[in-house]
């Protein structure tokens, strides 16, 4: 009975895994370094942190992309310099045909109304003394949208989209008196206001309860879909990923390592780190403590002082001597669509 | 005194209130369950569903707003609740059950070296000068993997999953036979997280500890569960065997619960649960899930009591 009863409800919130058609290039990063100088009591060149290094990839309109890595990988310092936040070192960011680099504080300005930023925390990102009218109405009024009728318009459509509902209720709340769940849900309507194109979610449901974190996705993925938004998606938890993206991409410290489709990369990983994560990944399973998990010794290496060749060599069962330790691995494609950055693919 | 010897722990009608300007909090309200020797209970639930305070209660770390703590605790047949502060201070705290808070990594004192932090519950509840507390450190250090060098380091020196195996350690230097683990892996990278584990089933392997697991990530605590608690809204809903209870939970809460975790080896698409758990302020009367409840019946406006169905224990109407 019970069984029949969850089948039931998995019909009620149902949402096929289904992914729209790519179309035109929206976004796309060419040979992107960010590097942060290290400096020696203040003012002495003591190095970099190369917290994003040599990393190219292009995302369609309408894709969802996650980023799977660790932290101290160099996703955040990735999704910042999307988000205009960071200059980078050298390299692109082009989105729509514009280079970031190229644009002069205006034309910086419109790029931002375009994207839409969820934040992995939802209490830190809100600000405790602002209603949820007043953060919702902010980024219309930076927009020039003047007249308060249409504002609050606007602000009731967009929490009918994250349903928080009835809007006038929430409305006059402060953000300590939600609910981490609704809490995000702003983040997101906040995220969603000026009808972005491109979204990018750092960790959107890793602060919240097992329970409200398919709720949350899942009205991400419904919007998505509703409104054909690039989605990147940011997270070191793989098993939520089919869920939400199309395409994954492997960072591990600066690089990216692996690219291919979701169910490819989940079915058949290639790199030996993307392995190891796949296998760190528990499945809710009593036998799963009768065993114990491979883990690759070791930890990820310090991005100022990189070690040579292959980053992830010194922890790699696999590494070849004099290969792996010397030269930097570059994209192979052993499989159409599915790159991978190491030694091991190399085509004969 | 009353319980069988072999029940390491054995909880009976465990409750903590604690009072506040707008009312009382029932944050643990007649808590029921027992563990054996070198056992591991996972505690699952939701966030406020008051499992932390459940581990505040066993370990008599109390703040000043409580308004009613009572029950029976029995740690290896010694009725502990009966046990004064000092009384239980000298001989239950670390002696006999010993915590690894929540964020322990960040717990750690920054200005002291992490081996006097490790040294110092054993100098203080065993009597030992620091060299031979120094000695347990070592052997600590490397039950929990980390070099013995690092004991003269701060904790600033060390990565987040290192400083979580120092307070693991610091929890283990006086020998309890219980830990009690809140959240010890949440706040850790995944591959970190599967070494802890590793690292906890290894002691529990090596010394024969028993763990309360307390945490909300139930797919990590099915490394080290060999039975399960699901907490609710301040009660424990259901207990039994990690074997039974994984593949095919009673409780309907356990049920949506655990269809709401995402699976990477599995097609099944999660669910969620609708609503919110009642406020722990003025819960309501009956069975606590019934407003989410999608198999509420007439009788669910009563409170249920505890059904036994084999070796299993739920709270819940349906397994009447």
């Amino acid at each position: 009975m019970n069984t029949d009863m969850i089948t039931e409800l998995r019909k009620v919130n149902n949402m096929a895994v289904e992914f729209n058609e790519p179309r035109e290039t929206l976004l796309s990063i060419r040979d992107l370094h960010v590097w942060y100088e290290l400096r020696r009591f203040g003012f002495g060149h003591a190095g970099y942190v190369k917290a994003v290094d040599n990393v190219s990839f292009e995302m369609a309109e309408g894709e969802t992309v996650a980023v799977v890595g660790e932290s101290g990988c160099g996703k955040s310092s990735l999704m910042k310099t999307i988000l205009g936040l960071n200059i980078p070192t050298s390299g692109e960011v082009v989105f729509k045909g514009k280079n970031l680099a190229k644009l002069n504080t205006k034309g910086l300005r419109d790029y931002r109304f375009e994207i839409g930023y969820v934040q992995q925390d939802p209490y830190g990102a809100l600000p405790p003394f602002m209603t949820v009218q007043q953060i919702l109405e902010e980024p219309l009024i930076i927009k020039g949208v003047r007249d308060k009728e249409e504002r609050l318009e606007k602000i009731r459509k967009a929490m009918d989209e994250v349903k928080l509902y009835p809007a006038d209720d929430f409305l006059p709340k402060f953000p300590h008196m939600l609910s981490g769940g609704q809490q995000q849900r702003v983040v997101i309507a906040r995220a969603m206001i000026l009808s972005p194109k491109l979204i990018v979610a750092d960790e959107p449901v890793s602060m919240l309860d097992a329970s409200v974190r398919v709720e949350i996705l899942k009205l991400m993925k419904a919007l998505q879909e509703k409104y054909h938004l690039s989605v990147i998606y940011i997270t070191h938890d793989l098993s939520t990923v089919k869920y939400f993206s199309a395409r994954i991409f492997v960072m591990y410290a600066g690089n990216l390592i692996e690219k291919a489709d979701t169910r490819q990369l989940l079915e058949n990983p290639l790199h030996p780190y993307t392995t190891a994560l796949l296998a760190a990944t528990s499945d809710p399973d009593a036998r799963n403590a009768d065993s114990f998990k491979e883990v690759p010794p070791g930890e990820p290496p310090s991005l100022a002082n990189p070690p040579k060749g292959c980053r992830f060599h010194p922890r790699c069962a696999k590494a070849i001597a004099g290969l792996c330790d010397e030269k930097e691995p570059v994209d192979f494609e052993p499989i159409p669509e599915h790159f991978v950055a190491c030694w091991l693919y190399q085509p004969k | 005194m009353t319980t069988s010897s072999e029940k390491l722990l054995n909880i009976e009608n465990l409750v903590l209130h604690f009072k506040t300007s707008y009312g009382t909090v029932q944050a643990v309200d007649g808590v029921d369950f027992e563990l054996g020797t070198n056992r591991a209970v996972v505690v699952l639930g939701e966030s406020g569903c008051g499992k932390t305070s459940l581990s505040k209660a066993l370990l008599r770390l109390l703040p000043r707003n409580v308004d009613k703590y009572s029950g029976k605790v029995y740690l290896q047949g010694q009725d502990v609740m009966a046990l004064d502060d000092e009384e239980y201070r000298q001989n239950v705290r670390w002696v006999g059950i010993s915590l690894v808070p929540q964020a322990a990594m960040n717990a750690l004192n920054p200005v002291l070296k992490v081996g006097d932090q490790v040294a110092e519950p054993a100098m203080i509840h065993l009597g030992l000068t620091k060299a031979e507390a120094y000695g347990l450190v070592y052997k600590m250090f490397q039950h929990v993997g980390v070099p013995a060098d690092f004991v003269a380091r701060y904790p600033f020196e060390l990565s987040g999953g290192m400083r979580q195996r120092v307070a693991l350690a610091m929890a283990l230097v006086t020998s309890p036979s219980l830990i009690v683990l809140d959240e010890p892996t949440s706040a850790l990278d995944l591959l970190t997280q599967a070494n802890i584990m590793n690292v906890l089933k290894r002691i529990k392997h090596e010394l024969g500890t028993s763990y309360i697991l307390i945490t909300h990530d139930i797919a990590t605590s099915s490394e080290l569960a060999d039975e399960v608690a699901i907490m609710y809204a301040g009660q424990i809903v259901e207990t039994g065997d990690a074997k039974d209870f994984f593949p095919a939970p009673l409780h309907p809460y356990s049920q949506m619960l655990m269809a709401s975790v995402p699976r990477l080896r599995s097609e099944s698409d999660p669910i969620f649960i609708t609503g919110q758990p009642p406020s722990l302020m003025n819960p309501p009367s009956g069975c606590r899930f019934a407003a989410r409840c999608p198999f509420r019946f007439e009788k669910c406006s009563e409170e249920p009591p505890v059904f036994q169905k084999g070796k299993r224990r739920v709270k819940c109407w349906l397994h009447q």
